[in-house]
């Protein structure tokens, strides 16, 4: 779950307002697109949501941890509620696709026992079977994308964020990824995709999220852009 | 399985890592590991050459002995010598030799031609003791005590020697100890950029081991892992190659033309002083270099 209340972030070093007042409530299971131009404030609500930056004033919750207070020694424990995932997909080069999966339980400290009965399980969810000795150099960019989700998922977090996650890949692969998160939220995690890509937002009916110079535009199922953005 | 079993699989993976990563990132490896030899043999070098220096000026200072004469007046040689025990209770006295006048005599004669000491008489010369002292530095103190002493004349010794052996004594510890202290910072400085050099290629890692919520103990074990191998291994290539090298300098030294003059103080008397600081040094900057070369990617 997350929860926003006029929250505003401003970049001290360049002076930049980022967000302006953001009231924002993710509930516990949803799908939610956020939306939004280059510049618009989305990458900063996605730092904001897993840690990487303070908000200057307001107040965030994330999956009950007060994200404006937190302590550094608590995040850890806060972002395993987390499964994040990126555009550049961010695999450790020199592991193969199982210990890219099996690191993120290992940070968890999971026993070998159930790393070695959950990580075959969740490359089978994602379609990666039989790819596990393979090094991501090996893999193309969807199955690259692929690894990076069964990593977010492998310790069951309560909610996936993902920032661009088809950015690099055609909309055939583009669309099978989106289906993936589509049966993950259907498996109970709640589920927030960053994204400017037009035609995949439509083609889901899901809640859709739209930030422009900072501020909140939209926020309905109407789909992508339902406010012109000029 | 227990929370006992999870932890030891947790270091051991830990473990595992920081040895896998030596091998993963082959040549950051092979640099830090060279840097921390390089910079420990020009320490040690430099060290080992202060030592040999005091040693060899220490031999210089036993050379530099006095002489206290008896008084004239004591013709037996029974009597003269009778007064070692009064010359040895001086302080600052280390070792005394009685020489009687014949002695001196055929002492001085050895240093001349046959034919120059015809018609001298052993009279001429005087019973003496000829002593080396503990600290040439008390030399003028251990003079005049050594005139006190009942029975002696005159004592010889060579103060302005005495003191200029004591100031290059002082100049070689104050510029070694100098010298020592700076090298030790550059090679801090040197080897804990060097790591640093070595992690940053990783920060994506560690930005991404961050990401799934590892803590930083988790993050730095392996580092520390990583970084104490690489020291151990970088102290241990050093100590032996300088072992290799004192010893083919110094052997070259000994039978060339200096070993008639300079005697080296051997590796063997040395070597554990110096295994146990390369080592320690060695371990210490592997494993601080290694949380410290982390510590900014450490604060996302």
């Amino acid at each position: 779950m997350v929860h926003m209340k006029n929250v505003r972030k401003v970049y001290e070093s360049s002076n930049t307002l980022a967000l302006d007042g953001i009231d924002l409530t993710i509930e516990d299971g949803e799908f939610v697109f956020l939306v939004g131009p280059s510049g618009s404030g989305k990458t900063t609500i996605m730092k904001l949501i897993t840690g990487e930056i303070r908000p200057t004033s307001g107040e965030i919750i994330v999956n009950d941890f007060d994200m404006s207070k937190i302590k550094r020694r608590k995040l850890p424990k806060m972002r395993r509620t987390l499964g994040v995932i990126f555009q550049d997909y961010r695999l450790i080069e020199n592991m193969n696709v199982y210990d890219n999966v099996a690191f993120a339980m290992r940070v968890v400290g999971a026993a070998n026992k159930d790393i070695k009965k959950r990580v075959p399980y969740i490359l089978e969810l994602v379609g990666l079977e039989g790819r596990e000795k393979r090094m991501p150099n090996e893999l193309s960019g969807g199955e690259q994308q692929r690894v990076a989700i069964a990593r977010a998922l492998v310790n069951n977090p309560r909610m996936i964020v993902a920032d661009e996650p088809t950015g690099n890949l055609d909309p055939v692969r583009s669309l099978e990824l989106m289906l993936l998160f589509e049966k993950i939220n259907e498996m109970g995690t709640t589920v927030m995709v960053v994204t400017h890509e037009k035609e995949l937002v439509n083609a889901f009916s899901k809640r859709v999220i739209t930030i422009d110079g900072g501020n909140l535009i939209s926020d309905g199922m109407d789909g992508y852009y339902s406010y012109e953005i000029e | 399985m227990g929370i006992t079993a999870m932890r030891l699989s947790r270091y051991s993976y830990l473990i595992r890592e920081g040895f896998r990563s030596i091998f993963t990132h082959g040549f950051m490896s092979f640099a830090s590991v060279t840097i921390i030899m390089a910079c420990l043999i020009i320490m040690g070098s430099v060290s080992l050459l202060s030592v040999n220096i005091d040693a060899l000026i220490k031999d210089l200072e036993n050379e530099n002995e006095i002489v206290a004469f008896v008084d004239e007046e004591i013709k037996d040689e029974a009597e003269a010598a009778a007064m070692q025990s009064s010359i040895e209770a001086v302080p600052n006295v280390a070792s005394v030799t009685f020489v009687s006048r014949d002695d001196a005599m055929d002492r001085f004669m050895s240093q001349y031609d046959e034919d120059f000491g015809v018609g001298i008489d052993a009279d001429v010369f005087r019973h003496r003791f000829v002593i080396q002292l503990a600290d040439i530095a008390l030399m003028s103190n251990t003079k005049a005590d050594l005139e006190a002493v009942p029975g002696v004349a005159k004592v010889n010794a060579h103060l302005e020697y005495a003191s200029f052996f004591v100031t290059v004594r002082n100049i070689v510890s104050v510029v070694s100890l100098v010298l020592i202290v700076i090298l030790v910072f550059v090679s801090v400085f040197i080897m804990s950029n060097t790591i640093k050099l070595a992690t940053f290629g990783r920060r994506e890692e560690i930005a991404i081991m961050k990401m799934v919520g590892a803590s930083n103990g988790f993050i730095r074990l392996p580092f520390v892992v990583e970084g104490l191998v690489l020291g151990i291994l970088g102290g241990g290539l050093a100590f032996v190659a300088e072992w290799g090298v004192y010893s083919l300098i110094s052997s070259r030294l000994v039978s060339g033309l200096a070993g008639s003059f300079i005697s080296v103080v051997p590796f063997s008397s040395v070597a554990m002083p110096v295994f146990i600081v390369y080592m320690a040094t060695g371990i210490m900057v592997g494993a601080f270099g290694g949380v410290n070369a982390i510590r900014n990617y450490l604060k996302v």
